[in-house]
């Protein structure tokens, strides 16, 4: 271990945790949004409850995406002030546009939601949903651009040893951002489908499990009621239209990610061909496309790989659209580049201990090739699930099995582990460089990762932050699934409790001297908090 | 005007608009645990700060952003020097948006005790660091050639860091008490009121000795009317809290702030992070900032945005302008898992 490696994993689990988050956040955000709107047009109660559960439950996860972003932000400049100095010209930019354009419309409009119910006309409400989540889109939109700039740098020119930039529209229009903005917010949009999917059946398992809902003798539900405990009928269709939205949503999206993944994969092949290669453990110049190669677990060369099933021509296919193409294998790839980059790190103060060190190109095997896989297999898993949920409850109910419903929930984490599956795939597969070389791009715009740490930056420095961000951030994922738990086991009373007869004493003696002012609306017109923390 | 000393002052105005909107939430998060007598008082002082505190906190990452796009080097050397108070600040930030958002989740005593001290911990940790941070910019650090920090990891621990540390959380406190005065009715009012009176010309104290020892540092008399300025500022913000002005009493505070900070700010020009080891190690407005073309795009942006920005926040506070008092915080509710 040496600093940068600690840099390093520190990197890797802050944004790994972040974008636990961001996902649901945009997905959820944008489907709660819709939700409210439906309930604007056609004031049908469903609607307003759909909206309150589950916006409950977005803002439980917003705030800590929102907490874990700053530290993003920041890290740059404490971790890693060479790559800082180095980019800094063109990457602080697409950052410095998010931070003003997006976060802070996001931030302030979500203020505006949270404490505008009953306050702000209807409609500047609603508008107001709109806004945060259209927000936090753009804010994705921004951080892809700089992302994507690492990737395949554009827009650049070489002056005095530094990319310049010279073309703003260029980083914003990057071909690989292009590509890779749809990808994430399909992505995202998976997960807010499977995540309304599982909660949506557990909670129809839940009406039959009760005995409030019945099957008739061809199948078809009779929906029951049990209005005292907030499970009336409006309750049922909640739970109902969540679910069917959720399978439509998740269904969409993963056709979605299919195309632009595809889309990606082709532009990944000609701008950072050799992640793909390690991708598909090709190490030899080919057309075939591995199902399963094995090898030691700790592989750091292709000879230690054993292709065991292999496509022949899929791999052709999916580089360039046809089945004879040969694509360079890792081996060729090696050559060309330690003949364009080098094979030995300059012995230069600034590489610290890899200071004429030899430079790997190939990234770690066992990482991009597995990466590859479940990031794909966990999609496909997601998107069969949801076309079976939907087929399932085309009589109006879920099957009674238990197994089922738990399988549902389960099915929860299967987008969130395709997509941290593909950011840990894009990042590693890129190494050793912090900013890829651009193929067609100007010469000399890339760095290596070993040269982008922070020098003055002790190991005690990094090793403090990343056992304690570590620390607290598993607490937090602790509390916040705790929480996350509690209020979807709560149902619609969780986030509408006036369902249940108001404040009926359920909360220990907190009565206010003014009375409650949910409970008895038009007695105090001016009450400011609605929604109060 | 030169597009660096534009950004200079926009850095600056970023800087300010940050210490001056988050600079009451931080205080309010403080007094949480200070000055807070029960449950209900906890929750008025929270949902005082309830509908704009994220935006305000969003100053900070743009006034980070900003400077990593317009002044490179100035992020690079200053971040990275500044590593474990900057930790401390994040930590502070992630304890007190979550405090925030989770303590009403739960209906326990022992759940919310433990959010409000996340909450009034996570605060404090913020302004203090936020506060030598900012102390450290204005005074300098031991920066080689390279813009690296050498000396080891606390190498930034001078008293002048600390006098930072403390000018922002006392100004905080104290500018949370005014707000409070603002934001509130009844007896919260007026133990705001009380504490300001009493404590107000202690709270700003060491804010206007750090403006001082920079302005002497700098050694420029073109920026001795501003600290006059500021000076009057807080006596004006006294003197009406003693009268019962909440609104002007405020607002003078606020240029105490405004006109402290830019003391701070323009006598250090064109220096934005002084190298105590040589001078020539300094960096510099010039020395430390993006092309020429980076800088004008960002220009526009910023010239497009802050202003709107400016607008839209400024809405959310007409909208929520009502004075919060325990009358209107409706009573937690619970709800049984069926």
């Amino acid at each position: 271990m040496e600093a940068l490696d600690i840099a390093r994993w520190q990197f890797g689990i802050t944004t790994v945790y972040h974008f636990l988050m961001v996902p649901l956040t945009i997905g959820l955000g944008i489907v709660v949004a819709a939700m409210q709107t439906a309930w604007v047009r056609t004031g049908k109660e469903q609607y307003l409850r759909m909206t309150k559960f589950w916006g409950k439950l977005f803002l439980i996860n917003f705030i800590l995406g929102l907490a874990t972003g700053l530290v993003q932000e920041f890290q740059f400049g404490m971790a890693w002030s060479e790559y800082s100095r180095f980019v800094g010209d063109v990457f602080g930019a697409p950052l410095a546009l998010e931070s003003l354009l997006a976060f802070f419309t996001e931030s302030v409009f979500l203020g505006l939601w949270i404490f505008g119910w009953k306050r702000l006309p209807k409609k500047v409400h609603l508008a107001c949903l709109w806004i945060t989540t259209l927000a936090s889109m753009l804010s994705a939109y921004f951080i892809l651009a700089a992302n994507s700039w690492m990737q395949h740098p554009v827009g650049v020119e070489m002056v005095d040893g530094r990319p310049v930039m010279n073309d703003i529209w260029a980083v914003l229009t990057n071909n690989t951002l292009l590509v890779a903005f749809p990808h994430t917010i399909f992505g995202a949009f998976a997960v807010a489908g499977g995540f309304l999917i599982g909660i949506a059946w557990y909670h129809l398992w839940k009406r039959r499990r009760d005995g409030i809902d019945t099957v008739d003798a061809k199948g078809n539900v009779v929906v029951g009621e049990r209005p005292e405990i907030g499970r009336d009928k409006t309750d049922h269709s909640v739970w109902l239209r969540s679910l069917r939205i959720g399978a439509v949503v998740a269904m969409i999206s993963f056709a979605g990610v299919a195309v632009s993944g595809d889309l990606q994969g082709k532009l990944m092949f000609e701008q950072q061909p050799m992640k793909m290669a390690a991708a598909e453990a090709a190490c030899h110049d080919g057309t075939g496309f591995s199902v399963l190669s094995i090898g030691d677990p700790g592989a750091e060369n292709c000879e230690d790989v054993d292709t065991l099933v292999e496509i022949p021509g899929m791999l052709s296919f999916l580089a360039n659209g046809d089945f004879d193409t040969e694509i360079r294998g890792v081996n060729t790839l090696l050559e060309q580049y330690q003949d364009d980059y080098g094979t030995h790190l300059p012995a230069d103060e600034m590489y610290g201990t890899n200071s004429g060190a030899e430079i790997d190109y190939t990234p770690n095997f066992a990482v991009t090739y597995w990466g590859f896989r479940i990031m794909i297999g966990f999609g496909s898993i997601a998107a069969i699930a949801s076309a079976y949920a939907l087929w399932a409850v085309r009589k109006g109910t879920v099957p009674e099995s238990k197994w089922l419903m738990r399988l549902a929930v389960f099915g929860i984490l299967a987008p969130f582990g395709a997509n941290s599956a593909g950011w840990i795939f894009t990042e590693m597969g890129r190494q050793p460089f912090v900013v890829a070389p651009n193929p067609t791009g100007s010469d000399g715009v890339f760095m290596f990762t070993a040269a982008a740490v922070s020098p003055g930056v002790s190991m005690g420095e990094l090793l403090f932050s990343v056992i304690t961000f570590t620390v607290v951030y598993l607490a937090l994922l602790i509390v916040e699934v705790m929480l996350l738990f509690k209020f979807v086991r709560g149902g619609v009373p969780a986030a509408m409790p006036d369902l249940l007869g108001g404040d009926d004493g359920a909360t220990g003696g907190m009565n206010s001297p003014g009375g409650d002012p949910d409970g008895t609306p038009g007695k105090k017109k001016d009450d400011v908090l609605d929604f109060a923390y | 005007m030169s597009l660096p000393l534009f950004w200079f002052i926009v850095i600056a105005f970023l800087w300010v608009g940050y210490l001056f909107l988050e600079g009451f939430d931080l205080g309010v998060g403080m007094l949480m645990k200070l000055m807070a007598r029960d449950e209900k008082d906890r929750r008025v002082l929270l949902n005082t700060i309830g509908p704009v505190w994220d935006g305000n906190e969003v100053w900070l990452i743009t006034v980070g952003a900003m400077t990593f796009a317009a002044f490179p080097m100035w992020y690079a050397s200053l971040f990275s020097a500044l590593y474990l108070p900057l930790v401390l600040v994040l930590l502070g930030l992630i304890f007190r948006a979550v405090s925030i958002e989770y303590r009403g989740k739960h209906d326990s005593d022992s759940w919310r005790n433990r959010w409000d001290w996340g909450m009034a911990l996570g605060s404090f940790a913020a302004a203090f660091g936020v506060g030598a941070a900012l102390g450290l910019t204005t005074t300098g650090l031991p920066l080689n050639e390279n813009g690296d920090r050498v000396g080891g990891a606390f190498a930034w621990l001078t008293p002048y860091a600390l006098l930072g540390g403390v000018a922002v959380v006392a100004f905080c406190l104290v500018h949370a008490c005014v707000f409070l005065m603002l934001k509130t009715d009844g007896q919260i009012r007026d133990r705001a009121r009380r504490i300001v009176m009493r404590w107000l010309p202690v709270g700003i104290l060491p804010l206007a000795a750090w403006a001082i020892i920079v302005q002497f540092m700098n050694a420029k008399v073109a920026t001795l009317p501003l600290l006059v300025i500021a000076v009057v500022g807080a006596l004006l913000a006294w003197i009406y809290a003693r009268r019962g002005r909440d609104g002007l009493s405020f607002i003078s505070l606020g240029i105490f702030l405004v006109a402290g900070a830019a003391t701070i700010f323009a006598s250090m020009y064109p220096v934005v992070l002084p190298s105590t080891l040589d001078a020539a190690w300094n960096l510099t407005v010039d020395n430390a900032s993006a092309s020429p073309y980076a800088l004008k795009v960002m220009s526009w942006v910023a010239l497009f945005g802050l202003p709107v920005v400016v607008l839209y926040q400024g809405w959310t506070y007409w909208v929520f302008r009502k004075r919060v008092t325990t009358e209107a915080i409706p009573a937690p509710h619970s709800f049984k898992n069926q």
